[in-house]
């Protein structure tokens, strides 16, 4: 009989974990935290002023990384299908990370495979709003914090 | 250096370790790399940029992989979603 996907929350609990501690060793102190208080992670191209908020399991959102208008939703997915039983998803925080990563070694060629969407297909635009205005705010604090 | 892959349901498994410098190791490392990228997946040293920045390089060979790199992360090409 072939071997099917059963969700096992405490396995993926464990996945999760063990995710996080590579997320903190591949994307350092700084994105880890992001994750940890937020939920997700972003990745700022300053030489071309743009940013993106890379969510789990959701599409990456561009903005303006100046004006921090909200640009477009990029659907990209890093699936596995390896091992039936385990599924095809990537626990969240190795999903963010392989995002993350993506972006960082090619970013032109990660929004050139992705499925493009304007905002609001997937994620209420007034949220991720919220989010990346949290996110600058924490961001400012943290670098006031480290020059005192 | 430690050949992590990401794998559904388990977070990173280690693969492969071993100090390239060491022939036996360095057979070993390049045999699981290039099964790896034969799998299919992607290969990223996560490495520290200019300003302390954490950046990320892909390797396509294992001659790619710089001296100093402690990790090589697989993970599965991306794909539109």
């Amino acid at each position: 009989m072939a071997r099917r996907y059963v969700r096992d929350p405490a396995r993926e609990r464990r996945a999760e974990e063990r995710a996080r501690g590579l997320l903190r060793s591949a994307a350092g102190e700084e994105a880890f935290e992001t994750y940890e208080r937020f939920g997700f992670l972003s990745f700022e191209d300053r030489e071309h002023g743009y940013g993106y908020l890379i969510y789990p399991q959701r599409p990456i959102i561009g903005y303006d990384a100046r004006s921090g208008e909200l640009l477009s939703e990029y659907c990209v997915r890093f699936r596995d299908g390896s091992d039936p039983e385990a599924g095809e998803r990537l626990p969240d925080a190795d999903d963010v990370l392989a995002k993350w990563l993506a972006l960082r070694m090619d970013e032109r060629g990660t929004l050139g495979t992705a499925n493009v969407h304007p905002l609001g297909r997937q994620l209420d635009p007034a949220m991720v709003r919220r989010d990346l205005a949290y996110l600058r705010h924490w961001q400012r604090n943290r670098m006031v914090g480290a020059d005192e | 250096m430690k050949l992590l892959r990401m794998t559904p349901g388990k977070g990173d498994v280690l693969l492969a370790e071993g100090d390239p410098k060491v022939a036996e190791d360095e057979e070993r490392l390049i045999r699981e790399f290039r099964r790896q990228l034969d799998l299919g997946m992607w290969a990223a040293v996560p490495h520290e940029g200019p300003g302390g920045r954490r950046e990320a390089t892909m390797v396509r060979d294992f001659s790619e992989i710089p001296e100093a790199a402690q990790q090589v992360i697989f993970f599965p090409r991306a794909a539109g979603g």
